[in-house]
């Protein structure tokens, strides 16, 4: 089973990284959200999971006994697995909520057309298209953006 | 005693409460958060003093003993970092109050800024690995929300990049702390200190090393990993830069500090070249880099790469004498950064730009503030007696102690790029003449009257950098003191294991 589980752990690395390559936001957020899912497999992977079997014990203390029976496979990795999803739900729930209020503020998703439009050349790609200087946006009503139009 | 140490993290979560409580009223929030950040700076100045008479404190949470409770610890160093991180933290409030608007503050800024605060204190004092990844979330998640309060366009577009590489540092050291579990068993670092020498397999730990080195890297800004703090750092208000540069950064440099002191000094030809190459790397292409910009925060942004570069020399010199410049550095370098931002807002307030072409005529117009921003920009260029210069004085001998030529030379550089950086600032940004002004005249006034109160925390500041220069010995002493707990991680294994290890 841990060989099984090494490769799901290194597919979910390739994966994110892939992902975080990507121009997309998007994209790039949901490829950090498979990175962190990697690594929280990881630690699980570190408590061992295969020796839970015939001869190994969950680490819960039997029934009449007074402390837990060796040999038990340790209980610590699933605790700070918990911690840490908890904690990369609330990092993805605010990521999800910048790349919203960018797509909002900007209309773009790509990266690279983010940049500011007084620092550097004007993007050239396609979806540049849609990019909204500063001083327009702030001059159209709210409803009328391109962000809120498409994103509600 | 003991108890002490908790106070650092129960201050500013309880301030942060009452903040909250308070949240529509910005006077009352403002009275709760100077109030709150005078008691940590009371309370942090106490646990100071404990640590420097009664050696190193530890508690265990619960009464569990270490390595299965959560450990919290101060030695010298933890100690001297939570006394300046209440300091940064007590006069960015002052600022902020006159520098950061109605609108932000409305919008929690304050709570914000005391969750911040709790995350570093709790970096600084957690004495396990996997605490601390939960403190640096606790520190990341509340700098995320205050760099991209207000929702500027310049702000989330740095704010992005912050955020992405910034998560992407702490999955690397979630990584790394899942495989170190794997390896040896334990995360409490006295344990792992303990363990990791006694660990047979070189291989895995160098690369345990490795991954660390990347993940705190990441949030040191050290280079090349510390794009995303020139790209970041000039977009929010002033205040909040100044805290950010003030800490921050610190916060990685003080866990490379302890991790390549403590856990990973078993291969330092290795490892610690690695760091030392980084180092050099850092220091020279900050400098320079610096060099090019016009923004005064791109500036010391750019600044604040070149100093985490010679912090991470130190490190990875690893002498007595180096290391304790690392620690003095950090003492002087917490409160400089902080005040440099804070100047650069009050600039920024009275010309409405931080833009070197923009500012100019102030010795002759404002000469208290230029002689603030003097004192600054000296500590920042190592002119002595001024305290950026005990350290760098401490750093280069070291290097040269070594032999190696090339770090010398990096060095020597980068100070004098520094310098010279320093210099341009103070020509075209304070002793030029004035540019012909953009602004109303009516609204002048008014900035020229919240300028006046933004320059008492920044007076105060400076008034500090001027202590640490009369008082460089004693301020050596320490961080020498400090070095030698660093250097000697029995004295911290037996304070948290107890005297059987």
């Amino acid at each position: 089973m841990v060989t099984w589980l090494a490769m799901l752990i290194g597919g979910l690395y390739a994966a994110g990284f892939y992902l975080m390559l990507r121009r997309s936001l998007i994209k790039i957020i949901l490829g950090l959200a498979i990175f962190a899912h990697g690594a929280n497999l990881m630690i699980l992977a570190a408590g061992n999971p295969r020796r839970v079997d015939v001869d190994v014990k969950i680490p819960i203390v039997p029934e009449g006994a007074e402390q837990l029976l060796q040999p038990y496979a340790d209980p610590l990795p699933q605790a700070l697995v918990l911690t840490a999803i908890v904690i990369g739900f609330g990092l993805q729930a605010f990521t999800l909520a910048l790349a919203k209020s960018v797509y909002d503020r900007m209309g773009v998703d790509d990266v690279d057309a983010m940049r500011d439009p007084d620092l550097t050349e004007p993007p050239t790609r396609r979806d540049a298209q849609e990019l909204v200087s500063h001083e327009e946006l702030d001059s159209v009503a709210p409803a009328a953006l391109p962000g809120t139009a498409v994103g509600s | 005693m003991e108890n002490l140490l908790v106070l650092p993290i129960v201050i500013p979560l309880v301030t942060a409460g009452f903040c909250l409580l308070a949240s529509r009223r910005i006077r009352l929030q403002r009275s709760l958060s100077l109030f709150g950040m005078v008691a940590l700076t009371i309370a942090t100045l106490a646990l100071f003093d404990a640590v420097r008479s009664e050696g190193i404190l530890v508690i265990q949470a619960g009464a569990w003993p270490a390595p299965y409770g959560i450990t919290l610890v101060a030695d010298r160093l933890s100690a001297m970092m939570l006394l300046l991180s209440a300091i940064a933290g007590l006069a960015v409030t002052a600022y902020a109050g006159w520098s950061v608007g109605e609108r932000r503050e409305r919008f929690h800024f304050y709570p914000l800024l005391h969750v911040l605060l709790l995350g570093i204190s709790g970096s600084f004092l957690t004495g396990d690995l996997f605490n601390l990844y939960v403190c640096f979330e606790v520190m990341l998640m509340a700098s995320f929300v205050l760099l991209c309060l207000g929702g500027e366009r310049a702000q989330l577009e740095g704010g992005v990049k912050y955020v992405i590489l910034n998560l992407i540092s702490s999955a690397i050291f979630l990584t790394a702390t899942g495989l170190l579990y794997g390896a040896v068993g334990t995360l409490n670092m006295a344990d792992l200190s303990v363990r990791i020498a006694q660990y047979e397999n070189r291989e895995v730990i160098n690369s345990l090393a490795m991954l660390f080195l990347v993940a705190f890297g990441l949030k040191a800004a050290l280079f090349p990993f510390a794009f995303w703090l020139p790209a970041s750092y000039h977009t929010p208000p002033f205040a909040v830069s100044a805290i950010f540069a003030g800490l921050l950064t610190k916060v990685g440099v003080y866990a490379l500090l302890r991790v390549f002191t403590m856990l990973f000094v078993g291969d330092p030809d290795f490892t610690h070249t690695v760091i030392g190459i980084l180092a050099a790397a850092s220091m020279v292409f900050g400098a320079l880099a610096a060099l090019s910009q016009k923004d005064i925060r791109r500036v010391f942004a750019f600044q604040i790469m070149s100093t985490v570069g010679f912090m991470a020399l130190g490190i990875a010199l690893g002498t007595p004498l180096a290391i304790a410049a690392v620690v003095f550095y950090l003492a002087q370098d917490v409160i400089l950064k902080c005040n440099l931002f804070m100047l650069g807002g009050v600039a920024d307030k009275l010309r409405g730009s931080g833009n070197l072409d923009k500012l100019g005529g102030f010795w002759k117009t404002k000469p208290f503030f230029s002689i603030l921003f003097l004192i600054s920009l000296l500590t920042l260029a190592g002119v002595p007696p001024l305290p950026g210069f005990w350290p760098k004085l401490a750093l280069l001998r070291s290097t040269i102690e070594t032999g190696e030529g090339v770090l010398v030379a990096a060095v020597v550089l980068a100070a004098f790029l520094t310098l010279f950086s320093s210099i341009r600032i103070w020509s075209g940004g304070i002793w030029r003449d004035a540019p012909p002004p953009d602004l109303e005249p009516t609204d002048l006034a008014e900035r020229e009257k919240d300028a006046r109160w933004m320059m008492v925390p920044a007076a105060g500041l400076s008034g500090l950098l001027l202590a640490y220069a009369l008082a460089a010995g004693p301020v050596f002493d320490y961080a020498e003191a400090a070095a030698d707990q660093l250097l000697n991680p029995q004295v911290y294994v037996q304070a948290v294991l107890g005297e059987g290890n």
